[in-house]
C-alpha cells in the first residue's frame, strides 16, 4: 500500500470510531448591516491604520488625482493593464504625460529583472473590498497579471465606493466564490510589513511600501 | 469560558468541604468561612469523613487512585444542599472534573450531581447569600491574587475583588500581571522548581510593588506559595484566605 | 554567537540557562506583554464567544470528515492542475520535495515560512543534497543567518532583540550596525529580491486547504509568501493532513480568529488563495504547483477523541503568548518544533513521551493557553492525559506511554489513596501532624530553595470545627 492509502486508512478505520459532525453557526461573521457610508469610513479608518492611504475621488476625476499622485511620489514608471477600464482609462489620461507606460500583458520570464529594478509603481483594479478589516480583494488577471500588486515600492488600487463590502464572509458568499476560484484571490490589506526586528513595525519588505486606495465615489458631492 | 450560571435562592444548610490544605496547614480560614456562611443564617454541615477532592493525584495522571479518592468523597452530600468549597482550584476539580473522572462509570449520575452543586465561597458569598459586610477594620491598601483555577476554570475573576469593594475602608489595589499564574500548579512547584520561583517571584513583585502590606487569596495554594516566597525573603508583606480577612474586618 | 543544539530531553538545563539569562527574560517578557494587550484590544468589539464557538465547530467538523475531506481537496486540486502527494512522515516528505526539485534540476529553493517543513527539518535535507534552501520571512532569514531555528511558531525571531539583529546582520551579510529597523529592513529587501529572482523552486507552508475548491490559503504581512508562490517556475506547498477545511465559507471566520490570536491584528497585509498553476494566457505565476500532505503523527493522534482537539490548532500561537512558562523561558528551551503550550501536547506525539516526558509537566495548569484559543482547545485537560500516558495509565496509543512509570511513585500515590479514604486515619494523623509541628523540616526539597516551609496547623480544620460546634452546641443548651 502506499502512503495515501495508508494514510485514509487509518483516518477511516479509527479505534475511537465515528465523529459527530457539530453546526456551524456564521452569524457572527456576517449581518453587520453597515451603510454605504460607514463602509467607507470603515474601510478609510482601518486601512489608514496600517498605514494604507486613501484618497477619494470621483468617477470623472479620478485620472487627475492619480496623475497627482505620480507626481507626488515622483513616479517614472507606472506599470498597468490595457484591458480593463481603469487601466484603459488611465491610460488615456496619462497618454501625454512625462509617465512612462510599462505594458504588463508580458510573460514574467521575459522582463523579470526590468519589473523588480525599474517600475516606480504598479496601477490595478479592484474587485472590492471588505469595510470590516480595511481590505481590498482582487483576481489578477492575464490583463493585470498578479506581480504588479507586489513587485513594484507603489501600488496603486482604485476602488469603487459602492464595492465595499461589510465582511470577507458576505464577499466570499454575494460573489459565489465557491463556485468557481480564480487561479489567484487576494485579500490586501496594507502595504507590505514586517515586526520581526523587536516589533517595530517596518514596510515594504518584500512587497510595497507604500500602498494608495482611489476610491472612486459615483457623485460629485462625495 | 465563564458560563453563566443560575443561582439558587439562599438556602437553610449548606454542606463546607474544606479541602486537604486548609485543614492541614490553614484551617482558620476553614472556619471563618463557616463564620461567613453562619452569619447569613445558613447551618454549615461539616461531614466529618472528608479528606480530599483527589486533585494532586489526577493533575499528576494518577486517575485511578484520584478517583478513589473523589470517589470516598462523593457519598458526604447525601441531601440535595449546596457544597460550599473555599478554593477555586479544589471548586474546579469538584465541578469541573469530577463528570470527566466518573464518566463511564456506575457513579457518573451521582458525580454529575455532586459536581453542580459545587460552589466556590466568594461565588456563594455574593451569588447565593448577596452578602453585605460592613467594615470595621482600619483604612488599609490591600493587594488580591485570584487563583488561576478560580479565574478561568470556574469563571470567578470578579468575585473576590466585588467582595472586597464592599469593604469601605479597603483600598483594592491592581497589580500588574494581576491574570498571571502564580506559579505554583501542585507537583509543578516541585517538578520545576526554577520556573515555579521565576514565577511566584514576579507575583511578588508585582504585589509588592502596589505598596500593599497585605495580600488575599482565596486559594490556600497560592497563599503558601506566594506567602511563603515572601517570607523567605522576610518581606514585610503577609497574606491570608480572604475568608479570613473578610471575617476579620467585619466582626 | 555560537550554535546551540537544543533539546527536549534538556529542557530543564536549558530552563535553568534561558530563566538565568536577563536578555531572553526581557526579550520575551516586552514581546509577550505587546502581544496580549494587542490581542486584547483588537477582540474588545467582537462576540469572542461566539466566533471561537464557530471556529472549534469548523475545525471539528473538518476533523469529522477527515478522510473524505482530503479526499476532495486532492480530486479539486487535480482538476485544477495542482498535483498532490502524500507522504507518511517527514523524511517521506522531504524526499518527496528533493525529488520534485531534482526533477527540475533546481539548485536553489526560497521559502515561505512553514512550520511543517521546520517539523521535518527540510532545509537540512536540501542542503545534504546539494540544493540551498533559503528562508525568506524576515524573522527566519534572520534565524537562519543565525544558525538557529525559530523560538516561535509566528515570529521566529522573537528571541532577538534589535542589537543582536544588527549584529547578526552586519556578520553575516555586511550591512552596516545600527539601531535603524528601516535600514535593516531594506538591506533584507535587497538581498531576498535577487535570490526570489534566482530561485528555481518556491516552497510554502499553508495555513487552510479548502477541499470544497482545491485553494490553498496562505496569511502573510511581508509578501515574501506571495513571491515565493508567484516568481520562481514551480511551487510546493507542504502541509499537515489537519490543515484541510470543508467549504471555502469556513475560512473567513478561521481567519478572522488567526490573525487576531496571532498578533493582535484586525487582518494581515496578505491573504493570498491559490487554486491552480498559471493558466494558459496568464503571464506570471508558477507552471507548477504541488500540494504534499504530510502525516507525521498526525493519523495516529485522530484515532483518540480526547487527544483528536490536539489537531484543531490553526498554529496562531496566541497559547505560548499567554503562557507564564514560555514567558519565562523562551522558545528555544522547550528544544521542539513548536514550543509552548501547544507543543507540549503535540510533540509527544511526534517525538515520543521518552524524549519530550519533562514537556506535559512544565505547567502549572493555569488554563491561559486554553482561555485564549481561538479553537477551544482544552489544552490544560490534554497536558493532565499526557501526563496520565507518561505514568502508564493512559488507554491510548502515544508513542512512549509508560516512560515515567515508577514503582515508587505509584506507591505513593497509592498511600496517599489509603489515607484519602480512611478518614478516621487521615484525621489522626493531621492531629499527629499539627502536634509534631515543631518537627517539621525546614528544608523540603527545591520547595524550601525558594520559600519557606509550609507548617501544620496546631489543630485541623475537623479539630476546629468539631471546637466551633461544641460551643455552638454549649450556647444554644
Amino acid at each position: 500500500m502506499n502512503a495515501r492509502e495508508n494514510i485514509l486508512k487509518r483516518l477511516r478505520e479509527r479505534s475511537d470510531g465515528p465523529l459527530q459532525v457539530p453546526e456551524s453557526d456564521f452569524s457572527v461573521v456576517t449581518g453587520r448591516d453597515w451603510t454605504p457610508q460607514e463602509r467607507v469610513e470603515r474601510f478609510e479608518r482601518l486601512i489608514t491604520s496600517v498605514h494604507g492611504e486613501v484618497i477619494h475621488a470621483t468617477l470623472t476625476d479620478w485620472t487627475a488625482r492619480l496623475e497627482e499622485v505620480l507626481k507626488a511620489k515622483s513616479v517614472r514608471r507606472l506599470a498597468l493593464g490595457r484591458e480593463h477600464p481603469v487601466p484603459v482609462a488611465a491610460r488615456a489620461a496619462l497618454m501625454d504625460h512625462d509617465v512612462e507606460l510599462v505594458d504588463v500583458d508580458r510573460d514574467i520570464e521575459d522582463w523579470k529583472r526590468e519589473q523588480f529594478e525599474t517600475v516606480d509603481a504598479g496601477l490595478t483594479s479592484t474587485g472590492g473590498a471588505i469595510g470590516e478589516t480595511g481590505s481590498l480583494w482582487l483576481w489578477p488577471t492575464p490583463d493585470e497579471p498578479r506581480l504588479i500588486s507586489l513587485v513594484p515600492p507603489i501600488h496603486i488600487a482604485v476602488l469603487d465606493a459602492d464595492a465595499i463590502e461589510d465582511t470577507f464572509f458576505d464577499v466570499v458568499e454575494a460573489h459565489g466564490w465557491a463556485s468557481g476560484m480564480p487561479t489567484n484571490a487576494l485579500l490586501i490589506s496594507g502595504p507590505s510589513k514586517t515586526a520581526d526586528i523587536e516589533q517595530t513595525l517596518a514596510y515594504g519588505v518584500h512587497g510595497p511600501r507604500e500602498l494608495v486606495v482611489l476610491i472612486r465615489h459615483p457623485r460629485e458631492s462625495a | 469560558m465563564t458560563s453563566v450560571k443560575l443561582y439558587p435562592p439562599k438556602p437553610e444548610k449548606v454542606y463546607f468541604f474544606g479541602t486537604c490544605l486548609i485543614d492541614m496547614f490553614f484551617p482558620q480560614a476553614g472556619l471563618d468561612g463557616i463564620r461567613l456562611l453562619e452569619r447569613e443564617g445558613i447551618e454549615v454541615v461539616f461531614p466529618d469523613d472528608q479528606t480530599c477532592c483527589g486533585q494532586p493525584a489526577y493533575t499528576s495522571g494518577y486517575q485511578d487512585e484520584a478517583r478513589a479518592v473523589a470517589e470516598a468523597q462523593l457519598g458526604l452530600f447525601a441531601e440535595p444542599w449546596p457544597i460550599v468549597v473555599p478554593s477555586g482550584s479544589c471548586g474546579g476539580m469538584m465541578r469541573t472534573h469530577y463528570p470527566q473522572l466518573f464518566a463511564g462509570t456506575p457513579r457518573e449520575t451521582e458525580a454529575r450531581e455532586v459536581a453542580s452543586r459545587i460552589y466556590e465561597l466568594t461565588e456563594f458569598l455574593m451569588h447565593v447569600c448577596h452578602i453585605q459586610l460592613a467594615d470595621k477594620g482600619r483604612p488599609e491598601k490591600v493587594a488580591m491574587h485570584t487563583s488561576c483555577s478560580a479565574r478561568r476554570e470556574m469563571g470567578l475573576a470578579e468575585t473576590g475583588p466585588k467582595l472586597l469593594a464592599q469593604l469601605g475602608h479597603v483600598e483594592l489595589v491592581e497589580q500588574e500581571r494581576a491574570a498571571e499564574c502564580c506559579g505554583f500548579g501542585g507537583t509543578f512547584a516541585v517538578r520545576h522548581p526554577e520556573v515555579s520561583a521565576a514565577m511566584v517571584e514576579d507575583k511578588t513583585q508585582a504585589i509588592e510593588a502596589t505598596g500593599a502590606e497585605h495580600f488575599v487569596t482565596s486559594d490556600c495554594g497560592c497563599l503558601m506559595n506566594i506567602a511563603g516566597r515572601f517570607e523567605y525573603q522576610k518581606k514585610a508583606v503577609w497574606g491570608e484566605h480572604i475568608a479570613s480577612y473578610l471575617w476579620r474586618r467585619t466582626t | 554567537m555560537s550554535v546551540q543544539i537544543y533539546t527536549p530531553e534538556a529542557f530543564h538545563r536549558q530552563a535553568h540557562d534561558a530563566l538565568g539569562n536577563p536578555q531572553i527574560r526581557r526579550n520575551f517578557r516586552k514581546a509577550m506583554d505587546g502581544l496580549m494587550s494587542k490581542r486584547r484590544d483588537v477582540f474588545s468589539d467582537w462576540d469572542l464567544e461566539a466566533l471561537r464557538e464557530l471556529g472549534a465547530n469548523i475545525r471539528l467538523r473538518a476533523l469529522a470528515k477527515l478522510p473524505d475531506l482530503l479526499e476532495r481537496l486532492e480530486a479539486n486540486c487535480q482538476a485544477n492542475g495542482i498535483q498532490v502527494h502524500w507522504a507518511e512522515n517527514g523524511d517521506e516528505a522531504c524526499r518527496i520535495i528533493r525529488e520534485l526539485c531534482e526533477a527540475r534540476a533546481a539548485r536553489a529553493v526560497i521559502k515561505g515560512k512553514s512550520m511543517v517543513s521546520e517539523e521535518m527539518h527540510l532545509n537540512q535535507h536540501l542542503e545534504a543534497a546539494g540544493i540551498e534552501a533559503l528562508e525568506s520571512d524576515l524573522g527566519e532569514y534572520l534565524v537562519q543567518l543565525n544558525e538557529q531555528t525559530p523560538s516561535h511558531i509566528i515570529m521566529p525571531a522573537i528571541h532577538l532583540n534589535t542589537d543582536e539583529i544588527s549584529e547578526i546582520l552586519h556578520d553575516k551579510t555586511g550591512t552596516e550596525r545600527t539601531r535603524d529597523v528601516d535600514y535593516m529592513t531594506a538591506a533584507a529587501r535587497a538581498q531576498l529580491r535577487e535570490r526570489f529572482m534566482a530561485a528555481d523552486v518556491g516552497i510554502s507552508g499553508v495555513n487552510f486547504a479548502v477541499a470544497e475548491t482545491g485553494t490553498l490559503c496562505l496569511v502573510e504581512n511581508e509578501g515574501n509568501g506571495r513571491m515565493t508562490t508567484t516568481v520562481p517556475p514551480v511551487h510546493i506547498a507542504v502541509t499537515g493532513i489537519e490543515k484541510v477545511v470543508e467549504h471555502l465559507r469556513d475560512v473567513p471566520p478561521l481567519y478572522a480568529l488567526l490573525t487576531r490570536s496571532a498578533t493582535g491584528q484586525h487582518v494581515t497585509t496578505y491573504f493570498n488563495m491559490i487554486s491552480s498553476p498559471r493558466k494558459p494566457g496568464e503571464h506570471d505565476g508558477p507552471e507548477e504547483v504541488h500540494l504534499v500532505l504530510v502525516d507525521n503523527g498526525r493519523s495516529n493522534i485522530y484515532q483518540d477523541n480526547e487527544l483528536l482537539d490536539t489537531l484543531r490548532c490553526i498554529r496562531c500561537g496566541a497559547c505560548m503568548n499567554h503562557c507564564p512558562v514560555y514567558t519565562r523561558v523562551g522558545g528555544h528551551t522547550y528544544g521542539t518544533t513548536y514550543p509552548g503550550p501547544i507543543g507540549k501536547i503535540l510533540m509527544p506525539h511526534m517525538l515520543g513521551l521518552e524524549a519530550t516526558k519533562d514537556l506535559p509537566t512544565a505547567s502549572s495548569l493555569c488554563g491561559a493557553c486554553g482561555e485564549v484559543c481561538p479553537v477551544k482547545i482544552p489544552i490544560p485537560d490534554l497536558l493532565v492525559r499526557l501526563r496520565r500516558e507518561a505514568v502508564g495509565e493512559g488507554r491510548g496509543n502515544v508513542p512512549g506511554a509508560g516512560v515515567k512509570r515508577s514503582r515508587k511513585e505509584l506507591l505513593a500515590w497509592k498511600g496517599w489513596q489509603w489515607l484519602a479514604t480512611h478518614p478516621t486515619v487521615w484525621r489522626g494523623s493531621t492531629m499527629v501532624a499539627g502536634k509534631l509541628r515543631g518537627l517539621t523540616p525546614t528544608k523540603l526539597g527545591p520547595w524550601t530553595e525558594y520559600r519557606t516551609a509550609p507548617k501544620p496547623a496546631k489543630a485541623s480544620l475537623h479539630a476546629l470545627v468539631k471546637a466551633h460546634q461544641h460551643k455552638d452546641g454549649e450556647g444554644r443548651s
